[in-house]
């Protein structure tokens, strides 16, 4: 039997409590024990994005977050940006510029673009490419996320 | 593997240091290395997890009489974006923006990135050229002790320290830079994101009518701690800075590391970039 710790959270701006246990990734408790599957499992090593979430304003990989370290915390997953009307402008641009392909790097990029936007407002496509360096698309090549990325930000004023 | 017995999460540097004096700690803080080395069975846990993140005091950058002080829990976001990191350690921030990706460098802390004592860590070989100290902290009777050590000397092998089981990095000092004091960083990976170093160099000194003095050059990546390059530092102390001694000094960084072949490169593929970027680097500072 692994030790198991209470934790308490803002999830989505919900309070949760939970039980999880001490070594569990934040990934596996979103998914496994919260049940939001928008957050994707890629690579499980901090290297394709595909699992970031947004913890105390700040983009992190979730698969490298102990869910313990939530304790406390407040976490907006993909779940939660799709219920922020503030996103429609960057869900409307990546629809618009064909951003997805198979759709699973989307919810990571999703989450990493609009926390480009939210920090940089003024972002141009070479901040656009640097703030997304850490999530991967095998499909798209990048293009067409970036330009909906930058269409969402300066033509979204 | 052994089973976690217990879990903390202090909220002061007393708690943590008493939880230290109490047996096998291990200690998260951003988690980016603990959570895929521990998943993967490279690292085995200890039978007490201790959070360090809600530690009070142990973030931020402060000026400290002549030294930069950096708490061991500032992100390497959080120094990428510091006034004082950017006036008085620009080289430091450099490297920052050479490390990983935002999502890591907003979870991954300097105190970390010195703990894991990865040969390629990528702020190790900026600090070591600054002259950088580590102060680590424990209780070992019941009242907090503190010591400090350049961290040059701090690296025993691939993941291992000369920090106590009982001690906890607290803190990194930098010496306030003098008149005239010039730092660089190089890095060299295939991808300028989320890449392990190949190489690395750091080169600073104070360069004053066209001659290097306090000289320090350091290498990441060619040996199984970042190191220092004594003789590459011989050929370049005092000297005039001009294509003679350059060449000289590039020389000596290829004769002095002793790197390995692995999968981002061969030996002598290591030892031929040293040599070239040490000699680029160095045009640099003569030209600058």
């Amino acid at each position: 039997m692994s030790l198991k710790h209470d934790i308490e959270f803002t999830l989505n701006g919900v309070t949760k409590r939970l039980t999880v246990d001490v070594t569990m990734n934040a990934l596996d408790m979103l998914r496994d024990v919260v049940g939001l599957t928008g957050t994707k499992y890629g690579c499980g090593e901090g290297e394709c994005g595909a699992c970031t979430v947004r913890v105390d304003g700040e983009t992190r990989n979730s698969c490298l977050m102990f869910a313990v370290d939530l304790d406390g915390r407040d976490i907006v997953t993909i779940e939660g940006l799709a219920a922020d009307p503030k996103a429609d402008a960057l869900r409307d641009a990546f629809v618009e510029h064909g951003a997805v392909q198979c759709g699973f790097c989307t919810p990571g990029m999703v989450m990493q673009a609009a926390h480009i936007l939210d920090t940089n407002p003024d972002a141009d496509a070479n901040a656009i490419k640097r703030g997304l360096e850490g999530n991967l698309c095998r499909c798209t090549g990048y293009k067409k996320i970036v330009d909906a990325v930058e269409s969402a930000c300066c033509g979204g004023r | 593997m052994t089973a976690i017995e217990r879990y903390a999460a202090p909220q002061s540097l007393d708690e943590a240091l008493g939880i230290l004096q109490q047996g096998e700690v291990t200690i998260l803080a951003g988690g980016t290395d603990l959570m895929p080395q521990t998943k993967a069975g490279r690292v085995a846990f200890k039978p007490t997890l201790m959070n360090i993140g809600r530690v009070a005091g142990l973030k931020g950058v402060t000026l400290d009489g002549q030294h930069l002080r950096i708490g061991a829990l500032t992100t390497i976001s959080e120094l990428l974006r510091d006034p004082l990191v950017a006036q008085h350690a620009p080289v430091l921030a450099e490297a920052c923006d050479h490390f990983a990706s935002d999502q890591i460098r907003n979870a991954g802390t300097l105190g970390g990135n010195i703990n894991n004592a990865s040969p390629a860590g990528d702020t190790l070989v900026p600090l070591i050229v600054l002259d950088t100290e580590v102060e680590l902290a424990s209780k070992p009777n019941g009242s907090v002790a503190t010591r400090r050590m350049p961290l040059a000397e701090f690296f025993t092998g691939p993941g291992r320290t000369k920090r106590n089981a009982n001690e906890l990095l607290t803190a990194v000092r930098i010496p306030l830079p003098k008149p005239g004091h010039v730092a660089r960083f190089y890095k060299f990976g295939t991808r300028p994101a989320l890449d392990i170093s190949t190489i690395s160099i750091g080169i600073a000194g104070v360069m004053r009518d066209g001659t290097l003095t306090n000289t320090r050059v350091a290498f990441g990546a060619v040996a199984p701690t970042p190191v220092r390059a004594p003789r590459t530092e011989a050929a370049l102390e005092g000297r005039r800075l001009d294509a003679g001694a350059i060449e000289a000094a590039a020389d000596a960084a290829r004769d002095e590391v002793n790197p390995i072949d692995d999968i981002r490169a061969s030996a002598w593929y290591r030892k031929e970039l040293i040599h070239n970027m040490t000699k680029r680097m160095l045009d640099h500072v003569a030209q600058a």
